[in-house]
């Protein structure tokens, strides 16, 4: 270690740095392509032709991508909005309190939508809601919402919980000890500090939704086509500059999304 | 809120056993509602599929209801249509083989580039290593379909890398990688790389440096220290984060469908047939299930080491 040029340093592991950074690049590189020909004059996603906006308008004007992309919203802001609703009930029921005979089940049953592989529970959703339209003969959305409700539920739950577990009683003891009922010791103590791993985990339930595929393209009836089932479709037939319109515009929210996400779960307090 | 008015009104009753009763029935009510909408449309569904898969396939889709183990036996099985013959189900034992391999080796792969990668956050200064995580974070939450086409993008024959390579004078045709096992393992392990990142990098945050100071103090070379200190301290975010990329990679479908073309099949798309040309939900719902057997294998590996390393250590 003598011959060493650079001052010995124990964190230090050859070739650890650069493994690192070809990591950091090969997770960005792939969509600077990506971004680039959205921007492209011509019809193809290889060849430069010059800058424009064209296929931003051409996807604006697409009867079928503007209802898709509102169709995609909808679902999204309905089934984060229950989820987490949901999810903030069971995370006060399963987290600070002493520990009771069923409490690990009810953990299991929330988080079970991460452990099925998704193309699991889209089949059995296809299955289960095939009955269900055969018998009653509704084809509306409400397998669409619910379906997502349920599969964002863990996603907003465990923010919450996180959030939760780290929050000191003190609080709302020195709330009841000044005669707060329960219920303005709830909304006046515990749901403004619970606030921020509410609006976490409702942020991150509603990316979820927004980006599901599998499910979605099992569960839709005809003509319930989300923003990426639909881009999923498109990508059989030939592929023009549009899809990378519509995957900038939604990487883009991601981004954003991501970005408040994280400066909401590092504010302490 | 009616129960939180209930247990204002009693809320002067000592008796240490209602109140734990009282709690515990808030608790199981405050529950409820999100295990009510789980069971409909998470689990519920699991247990009409099981049901399923012991039916006979309709004609054209969907099932008549007559009992049958014809799709559990067609899931290892093939029986010839014509001498009633039976050998064993080629197509899909290979598509099985291919999951899983392909799986394994995207697992390998993210471990070998994930784990140096979640060292050098971990290494970093405290103010900048949250950029570094940050950075990791935002694909994560990009949507799978879209970081799937990025890859489709750029390994085309016309893409970025076959352009590089001719322009770099490397090779002089394109390399045919669209709709290849090479296409799929490269569309996963870009897709699922954050997934050992993450959790590697939560184990190394604790990594208590002393120690390795110490194994440096007691001549240990660089390489000892990884395999002897650092990986046996960091084991449980590996073996967190090779089931968090091995689990989806086994049940991928958008990428193999996108990458492999329609040729290089995995198990999701296996299932996925079953339900549209295939005409054979049974089957479908037995491929279901049998996928989710080998899940829930790995998991409880998972859970049996994660139960040793919590004895062994505690945090």
């Amino acid at each position: 270690m003598v011959t060493n040029s650079r001052p010995f340093s124990i964190k230090r592991m050859p070739g650890f740095s650069l493994l690192a950074l070809a990591c950091f690049f090969a997770l960005y590189m792939p969509l600077a392509p990506l971004v680039f020909y959205s921007f492209n004059a011509g019809n193809n996603i290889a060849l430069w032709e010059g800058l424009s906006l064209r296929w931003y308008v051409a996807a604006w004007e697409n009867d079928l991508v503007q209802s898709a992309a509102i169709r995609s919203v909808v679902v999204a802001v309905i089934a984060s909005v229950v989820a987490t609703s949901l999810a903030t009930m069971a995370a006060l029921g399963t987290t600070r309190t002493r520990p009771y005979r069923g409490q690990t089940s009810i953990y299991a049953m929330v988080n079970q939508p991460l452990m099925v592989p998704e193309i699991v529970t889209a089949v059995a959703l296809l299955i289960l809601f095939a009955l269900i339209k055969e018998s009653t003969g509704y084809h509306g959305y409400a397998y669409l919402v619910s379906a997502h409700t349920a599969f964002c539920i863990p996603f907003a739950y465990l923010p919450i919980r996180a959030r939760l577990e780290g929050m000191d009683r003190v609080l709302e003891a020195a709330a009841a000890d000044l005669y707060a009922t329960p219920w303005r010791t709830f909304t006046k103590v515990t749901l403004p500090l619970l606030l921020p791993g509410i609006l976490a985990g409702a942020m991150l339930a509603f990316v979820i939704s927004l980006d599901d595929v599998v499910i979605t393209e099992f569960v839709k009836s005809a003509g319930q086509d989300t923003l990426p089932t639909y881009m999923l479709g498109q990508l059989r037939r030939t592929i023009t500059p549009e899809i990378n319109a519509i995957s900038t515009v939604l990487l883009g929210v991601s981004v954003v999304m991501v970005a408040i996400i994280f400066f909401l779960s590092r504010k302490k307090t | 809120m009616s129960t939180e008015h209930i247990s204002n009104n009693e809320s002067f009753e000592s008796l240490e056993v209602q109140a734990y009763q009282r709690e515990v029935r808030r608790n199981l009510l405050l529950s409820t509602p999100a295990l009510i909408v789980l069971f409909c449309a998470a689990s519920g569904p699991l247990l009409i599929m099981l049901v399923f898969s012991f039916l006979t396939a309709g004609d054209y889709g969907g099932v008549k209801w007559q009992f049958s183990t014809e799709a559990w036996f067609q899931v290892a099985f093939y029986r010839d249509i014509f001498d009633e013959t039976v050998s064993i189900a080629n197509a899909h034992v290979s598509i099985f083989w291919r999951s899983i391999k392909l799986s394994f080796l995207t697992t390998l792969v993210a471990f070998v580039l994930g784990f140096p990668t979640a060292y050098f956050i971990a290494t970093r200064p405290p103010e900048t290593r949250s950029l570094w995580l940050f950075l990791v974070t935002i694909p994560f939450w990009t949507n799978l379909l879209i970081r799937t086409f990025a890859i489709l993008e750029i390994i085309r024959n016309q893409g970025l890398v076959n352009t590089v390579l001719i322009t770099l004078g490397v090779i002089d045709q394109p390399l045919d990688m669209l709709y290849t096992d090479i296409a799929i393992l490269l569309g996963m392990t870009y897709v699922y790389i954050p997934l050992m990142i993450l959790p590697i990098y939560a184990s190394m945050e604790r990594l208590d440096f002393r120690l390795v100071e110490a194994a440096y103090d007691l001549y240990a070379t660089r390489w000892q220290v990884l395999a002897r200190v650092i990986l046996p301290l960091v084991k449980p975010g590996v073996v967190a984060g090779s089931i968090l990329v091995f689990i989806p990679s086994l049940g991928a479908y958008v990428t193999p469908r996108i990458l492999g073309g329609g040729k290089h099949l995995m198990i999701g798309n296996l299932i996925e047939l079953q339900f549209g040309q295939g005409r054979n939900w049974p089957l479908g719902a037995a491929l279901s299930l049998t996928l989710l057997v080998i899940v829930m294998g790995a998991l409880m590996v998972y859970v049996r080491s994660a139960q040793k390393e919590g004895s062994g250590h505690g945090h």
